[in-house]
């Protein structure tokens, strides 16, 4: 009945509920004197109608009760999607960054008063430091994107410190669409890598790449083939013999911990996504953290601040050279905090657990998958792997969209698809740890039996998804059509209302 | 904690499926000079309950329930129990970015509206689905109306909060845009000055209110930036909007703030989220994900992310921006909040912002600690110059559980002695006269 409910009124707006005399929450009694707003601020006083919605608690409660019916997490059910390591959210992490201790204090308090708070930032910069292998850490970037803005910069300032202006960052064509457009931002431009024919960076090719020019490379390893390079040591060493630095992309970190720290593979920058690793939710979108780890000889450019500890007092500080703010205060907090608990809890030997089964659990679905969807570069995988449905395509015309649309009907969330870009009909299935076995045969299983229907009857996957909310949606119409906002069709007769 | 659900046995038979030894096998590709090669040197995992007992004692040792009179960015508004019931449930907190519509209706509903409001408070045409914070939000604008007009130069407010202007020149490092700052006077920004300075830039950039609570002539900016060709970038506080003009009426191209103010915690900064609004005419330049709405195959409405060719994943080194998430939650918490609170709950709560605003302001004044540092009209915010000593008036007062405004001297050298107020509507006039009680008597 729930998911009749849900469906009803589907698309139907907070906007397009209740009655214009109705409210949820009223401001207290004015208990000083008023002033009226005109007086205050002249022509700059509002003068237009504000079109809010005006709806009572229970209506509210009831509107997003209903949207959360439509969504689909990973409380829900399995979420492979490639590259973004959805594993389970810890709840006690949920209500440890609610404790008032920490939702309740203002950046700006005296440094005496959040002595708690920074104790955090600080282990968690530590753990973060041992996990990476690189001694200096801020925890300032609110995402992965901005970890790399902030670690390229790092980069920059460092360079130019040295009077070595260089002009170009060398990036593999396997990379995350996120890489090139940080070169972008940071004045930089980009040479794509050619990858070899085990999935690596083209060793041959980097060095042919590699010039006095060159100020960075960047790279993520295991890359987004899911594939460790073995070559790595290689790379980072022609990298700094041509005076260039190694920036490591940590989107992938959930593979190694325990194993090998990007600090030993030779990187001089790396950025930790704890939306992915450390189990902070993902949000539909956000809020994550992006904090960077960089070596002893970038650690005076790291944007301010970064937590100290002088003898059992913790304080902000602003590294000597700093590259500045990246945002205003000292990062999501509430991210860190949520991190932080994941570590604790967990713990040292929980994390090299967690790297162990994400891999066993990838290379099992993998083996499982191999047969019947082809696997471009067939070796042992980290944490994820890439199948391409080329075949399909060229036997049955069936998509890896509409594979992925199949799914749905499997009540399973997609792998991420079309990407890498370097795979033809790409998928790319990152099963995580907290997933059980049972799931993971569940979801080869609904595969297996997708690529049957691909033979049998492609109309059928042509037309999935069937059983969700809504169908497959025109995406040609939202970008030629654009409706982006709800307005009132009769302002005057809202507001008269 | 351990949330591995795969049993020994069962790890067993995985090792078996697959065709190898051991776990170790499958990491035979890690050379062996870059290896480990010992335990991670991190304490051993703890149970539920006492990780529980290690955060609250961690939480313990910060002093929060301050009666707070602090702003600078960050601010101490109510927050409707609805909001967290609304906007925390686990199947929007565990989702990923939208990329599935069918089964992502929820979240990508939810930012529609997020999207319909913020279009609504701010007067503009469109809106984003959110970036990282308003500081974020203001160098995405720099970046946005240079590739617009394709000018570098930014002309920024010495009055925009000092570390907004700080990010601004951080994203300003690789060398896409430069930064030049106007001068600022009794509190505001110094309009005479702008004209040359605007000739040939790309962005002008003021808040209102700004760093120092003080309303800026927002028409007069936006004229002086487009008689100069330049996009006219204002910053909001969204509070405020329910008292004050959207920008977009006031000729504003481009309209920034921070959302924390609606139903998000102080959080100690963070996570709050970046409002980012403009004119149709420049969505095309946006920064950040867009939603909006269509049709699905049988015809039933439905939203989708759009305007996707800007991105990263699709434009790369070409996109907009690097920016690959939202901060979705954040921006759910912030139209909940804005339902809830309706058009006039709004504009009740930022009334009685500015009344109690102005009622400490006066207040503080008469008790002969302070003297005025604008003269301009000022909202929820204010500065005054304190005549003693910033640090200890302010520990004095922490004693007696106040938090007594942000010291803007902390913040930026060229402001010792000023502290800045923030009063919201969870300050009754109890506290307030309370709190001045003991100013006077220090």
């Amino acid at each position: 009945m729930s998911e009749v409910a849900a469906r009803r009124d589907l698309g139907r707006l907070i906007f397009e509920t209740g009655a214009p005399e109705s409210a949820c929450v009223e401001p207290p009694e004015l208990d000083v004197p008023d002033v009226d707003p005109a007086s205050a601020f002249g022509d700059a006083v509002r003068q237009s109608p504000l079109m809010l919605p005006h709806v009572t608690e229970g209506e509210i409660a009831r509107h997003y009760e209903r949207l959360a019916r439509l969504n689909f997490g990973v409380d829900t059910g399995f979420y492979p999607l490639g590259s973004c390591t959805m594993k389970h959210n810890p709840k006690i992490a949920e209500r440890a960054c609610r404790l008032d201790g920490f939702a309740g204090i203002h950046p700006y308090q005296p440094e005496e008063t959040v002595q708690g708070a920074l104790r955090l930032m600080h282990g968690l910069q530590e753990a973060l430091a041992e996990l990476s292998g690189l001694p200096a850490v801020t925890l300032q970037p609110a995402a992965g994107a901005h970890g790399e803005l902030a670690g390229l910069l790092v980069i920059r300032a460092y360079h130019e410190s040295r009077g070595d202006a260089r002009r170009r960052v060398l990036i593999p064509d396997s990379a995350h669409g996120t890489n090139p457009a940080t070169v972008a931002m940071c004045g930089y431009e980009v040479t794509q890598v050619p990858s070899d024919e085990r999935g690596g960076v083209d060793v041959a090719a980097l060095r042919d790449a590699l010039g006095p020019d060159v100020a960075a490379i960047m790279l993520t390893n295991p890359n987004t083939l899911g594939l460790f390079d073995e070559n790595v040591m290689e790379v980072t060493r022609l990298v700094h013999e041509a005076g260039a630095l190694a920036y490591y992309d940590g989107a992938n970190l959930n593979a190694i911990m325990g194993k090998v720290r990007p600090g030993d593979m030779g990187f001089d920058a790396v950025h930790i996504n704890l939306h992915k690793t450390f189990g902070t939710p993902h949000g539909g979108g956000g809020p994550g953290a992006g904090p960077v780890c960089v070596t002893q000889a970038l650690a005076e450019f790291l944007p301010d601040p970064v937590v100290a500890k002088e003898g059992d007092r913790f304080s902000f500080v602003r590294p000597a050279r700093s590259i500045g703010r990246l945002r205003s205060f000292s990062g999501n907090f509430g991210v860190l905090v949520r991190a932080y608990a994941y570590i604790r809890g967990v713990g040292g030997d929980g994390l090299a657990e967690v790297s162990e089964q994400a891999v066993l659990s990838a290379n099992y679905l993998m083996a499982r998958l191999k047969g019947v969807y082809d696997l471009p570069y067939d070796r042992s995988c980290m944490h994820e792997f890439v199948l391409s449905a080329a075949r399909l395509r060229r036997a049955h015309g069936v998509r890896t969209l509409d594979i992925a649309k199949r799914l749905l009907d499997f009540g399973v969330h997609p792998p991420t698809v079309y990407f890498p870009l370097i795979v033809d009909e790409a998928l790319m299935i990152e099963p995580t740890e907290t997933e059980s076995l049972e799931t993971l045969d569940a979801f080869a299983d609904a595969m297996l039996a997708i690529a049957r229907e691909a033979e049998r009857d492609p109309e059928l996957l042509h037309g999935a998804p069937y059983t969700t909310p809504v169908r497959r949606l025109d995406e040609a119409r939202a970008v030629k059509e654009p409706d982006l906002a709800w307005r009132p069709r009769t302002p005057d007769a809202h507001e008269e209302a | 904690m351990r949330f591995v659900p795969v049993t020994c046995e069962q790890r067993e038979r995985m090792l078996a499926s697959i065709g190898v030894p051991s776990v170790d096998a499958l990491f035979a590709p890690i050379p062996d000079e870059a290896r480990l090669g010992r335990p991670i040197a991190l304490p051993d995992g703890l149970s539920e309950v006492e990780l529980a007992a290690e955060l609250e004692a961690l939480a313990a040792q910060d002093v929060s329930g301050l009666v707070s009179f602090a702003g600078g960015g960050c601010y101490d508004h109510y927050v409707p129990a609805i909001v967290d019931a609304g906007g925390s449930k686990p199947a929007f907190c565990t989702a990923y970015p939208p990329y599935q519509p069918e089964v992502s209706q929820g979240t990508l509903q939810a930012i529609y509206e997020y999207q319909s409001m913020v279009c609504a408070l701010t007067g503009m045409d469109v809106a984003n689905a959110s970036v990282y914070d308003g500081a974020t939000a203001l160098a995405e604008a720099a970046l946005m109306a240079a590739r617009v007009t394709r000018r570098e130069r930014v002309v920024v407010s010495g009055a925009v909060h000092p570390e907004w202007r700080e990010v601004l020149r951080t994203y300003a490092r690789g060398g896409t845009i430069e930064v030049v700052e106007m001068p600022v006077f009794d509190g505001v920004t110094d309009l005479d000055a702008l004209g040359g300075l605007a000739e040939g830039a790309a962005a002008v950039i003021v808040a209102s209110p700004n760093f120092f609570g003080c309303i800026e002539d927002v028409r007069a900016a936006c004229a002086c930036a487009h008689d100069a060709g330049a996009l006219a970038v204002v910053a909001v506080n969204p509070i405020m909007l329910g008292v004050m003009e959207g920008p977009g009426a006031l000729g504003a191209d481009i309209v920034v703030g921070e959302g924390q103010p609606l139903g998000n915690p102080v959080s100690f900064g963070g996570p709050g989220l970046g409002i980012f609004a403009a004119r149709e005419q420049f969505l095309r330049q946006m920064p950040g994900r867009i939603v909006g709405r269509t049709v699905d195959v049988d015809g039933r409405p439905g939203f989708v992310l759009t305007m996707q060719t800007r991105e990263q994943h699709i434009r790369r080194e070409k996109a907009t921006s690097n920016i690959c998430s939202n901060h979705s939650l954040n921006a759910l918490a912030a139209a909940v909040y804005l339902a809830a609170v309706g058009s006039r709950g709004l504009a009740g709560i930022a009334r009685a912002c500015l009344a109690k605003a102005r009622y400490l302001h006066d207040a503080l004044l008469q008790t002969g600690r302070f003297e005025p540092f604008s003269s301009a009209p000022f909202a929820h915010e204010f500065a005054l110059r304190y005549l003693g000593d910033v640090a200890s008036m302010q520990a004095a007062l922490l004693k007696r559980g106040y938090l007594a405004g942000v010291d803007a001297g902390r913040i930026d050298d060229g402001l010792a002695r000023v502290v800045i107020f923030a009063v919201t509507e969870k300050r009754t006039k109890a506290q307030i006269d309370a709190f001045v009680e003991e100013v006077a008597s220090l």
